[in-house]
């Protein structure tokens, strides 16, 4: 059974290892600030105990007031998970560093969220839209999205 | 006068008969060795993830069929499971085993196709596929008697199934896994020592363990080089702790590994099925959950071991009667990252084989 590490354990070895990332915690969920997002994953997937080595989804959710984007980890070696939550509070330009150079697999799924929602990875290697073409006017997983009149 | 090459690119698709739907590739070859892919997606884009969001949570299972539509019960049971861990619901034993037993055959149906078009595409013309899809159909007979449908099933029901299996169901499901394990071993007689599919498969598209991790790949592809990753063993849900099986896993990563590991699933999925005929209780086949579910606010994620990997629903609920967001983690998209690493220095005709060994689907990718 993969045992869903508690966000409070999580948050107190990330406490020493990047100090000030962590925003909150609460049951299996951690919240860190968007910028940190890089340097809590790389510490994530490298530290022996945690061991994070797969990245199973990059989402992202629209709350209206902030934008949500969730990163479900496991850790295939230790049959662990974790649930890590960045808030975007800047609904103009949101944005959040790229994991790709840490998990391959993020590469399309950033792409996506990008195109749909309208985040941008900073440091993602072929930003570009995925579903839909370049060019398409706005995001449509946004919440205020209106379909263009036909 | 010295000879000057330059690299061409060609695009590959959308409309090719090897990708498996309406999916592009930017290739640059140097001759026929390939030098850069770019896979180029969306023709078949059709928003079901915001669609999801002005449907109520049972109208929703109907959207999930048409992801992956040659596997339409591992969707529902995936979506299902992921509506019910938000909503605290628990189905019936039954209801668990009608769930697993229909998602094992799906699995059976789905490899059967993975596996026919991968032997179409090396070159075996028409009778690997035809064989292939002999079985498939009874299969699809299989679902007909249970829900009425045969590829869009709808056949689950957050709290239970949509209906008991009927009297007939189970002599045609005995018939079935007792000829089903000759026609395996069929397809191995045939296929699996023949020359030409070793020296086009054995060694081509190797993509080793670590890389394959990192690019967050699932299913076949990641334990056909080794990795013992499973979700049915890893993170049991439903009945699965209750019944015998191991996972097959191959050894170096490459084609020919992901066809064995496929015929071999199908042999565990055999068993399965047969281990939960016998222990199948009698009882309902669905809680009293109303079909306007109303989950509390908050969010859950719900995954199954789809025939084509890790296929995992996000749900966000804000206490209403539709889902707040509702993200699908499809195993076919997410999969194809590692298409890069795979053909990158083979050649043209590798490329078509290493694609179709991947086995995507292309309603799942796009979504």
């Amino acid at each position: 059974m993969t045992t869903a590490l508690t966000g409070e354990e999580v948050a107190r070895r990330l406490d020493e290892a990047v100090p000030e990332a962590v925003e909150e915690w609460k049951a299996g969920d951690v919240w860190v600030k968007p910028q940190g997002v890089l340097e809590v994953c790389r510490f994530l997937k490298d530290d022996p105990q945690l061991r994070f080595d797969y990245l199973v989804s990059v989402s992202a959710v629209d709350y209206i007031e902030h934008f949500e984007v969730v990163y479900h980890l496991v850790s295939i070696w230790n049959n662990h998970s974790l649930v890590l939550k960045a808030r975007c509070r800047d609904r103009e330009a949101p944005s959040v560093p790229s994991v790709v150079s840490l998990w391959q697999g993020a590469d399309l799924q950033e792409r996506e969220v990008y195109d749909l929602m309208g985040i941008a990875f900073q440091g993602h290697p072929n930003l570009k839209r995925i579903m839909l073409w370049e060019g398409f006017p706005g995001h449509p997983h946004r919440k205020d999205y209106l379909e263009p009149p036909r | 006068m010295p000879i000057r090459t330059e690299p061409v690119t060609v695009n590959l698709g959308p409309q090719h008969p090897s990708t498996h739907g309406v999916f592009r590739m930017r290739i640059t070859f140097d001759g026929e060795t390939i030098l850069d892919v770019e896979p180029v997606f969306g023709y078949l884009h059709r928003g079901s993830e915001k669609l999801a969001e002005e449907r109520t949570y049972t109208q929703v299972i109907t959207l999930t069929d048409r992801l992956d539509y040659v596997a339409s019960m591992s969707n529902n049971l995936a979506y299902v499971l992921a509506v019910e861990k938000l909503a605290d619901i628990h189905p019936p034993e039954r209801a668990m085993y009608l769930r697993v037993m229909a998602a094992e055959l799906q699995r059976i149906a789905s490899h059967l196709v993975a596996v026919g078009f991968f032997l179409q595409e090396l070159g075996a013309f028409g009778t690997p596929l035809m064989y292939c899809f002999r079985e498939r159909e009874k299969i699809l007979d299989l679902f007909e008697m249970l829900c009425g449908a045969r590829i869009t099933l709808s056949f689950m029901r957050v709290g239970g199934v949509f209906q008991d299996a009927p009297p007939e169901f189970w002599p045609a499901l005995r018939a079935f896994l007792q000829e089903m394990p000759h026609y395996l071993d069929e397809y191995e007689r045939l296929l699996t020592g023949n020359e030409v599919l070793l020296a086009r498969t054995k060694d081509v598209g190797v993509l080793p363990a670590l890389k394959d991790i990192n690019c967050s790949a699932s299913g076949p592809v990641l334990r056909s080089c080794g990795v013992n990753w499973d979700l049915r063993k890893a993170d049991p849900y439903e009945i699965y702790h209750r019944v015998q099986f191991h996972v097959p896993v191959g050894t170096k990563g490459d084609n020919y590994d992901r066809y064995l590991v496929r015929i071999a699933e199908m042999r565990q999925s055999l068993h399965i099925v047969e281990q939960c005929m016998e222990q199948i209780p009698e009882g309902p086949i669905k809680t009293a959950a109303p079909l306007l579910v109303r989950p509390p606010a908050g969010d859950a994620y719900g995954h199954v071991e789809a025939p084509k990997g890790e296929l995992g629903f996000y749900l966000v609920s804000d206490g209403g009667v539709a889902p707040y967001r509702c993200k699908i983690r499809s195993p076919s998209l997410i999969n194809t990252t590692a298409l890069r690493d795979m053909l990158i220095g083979w050649r043209l005709a590798d490329m078509i084989v290493t694609f179709g060994s991947i086995d995507i689907n292309m309603g799942e990718v796009d979504r």
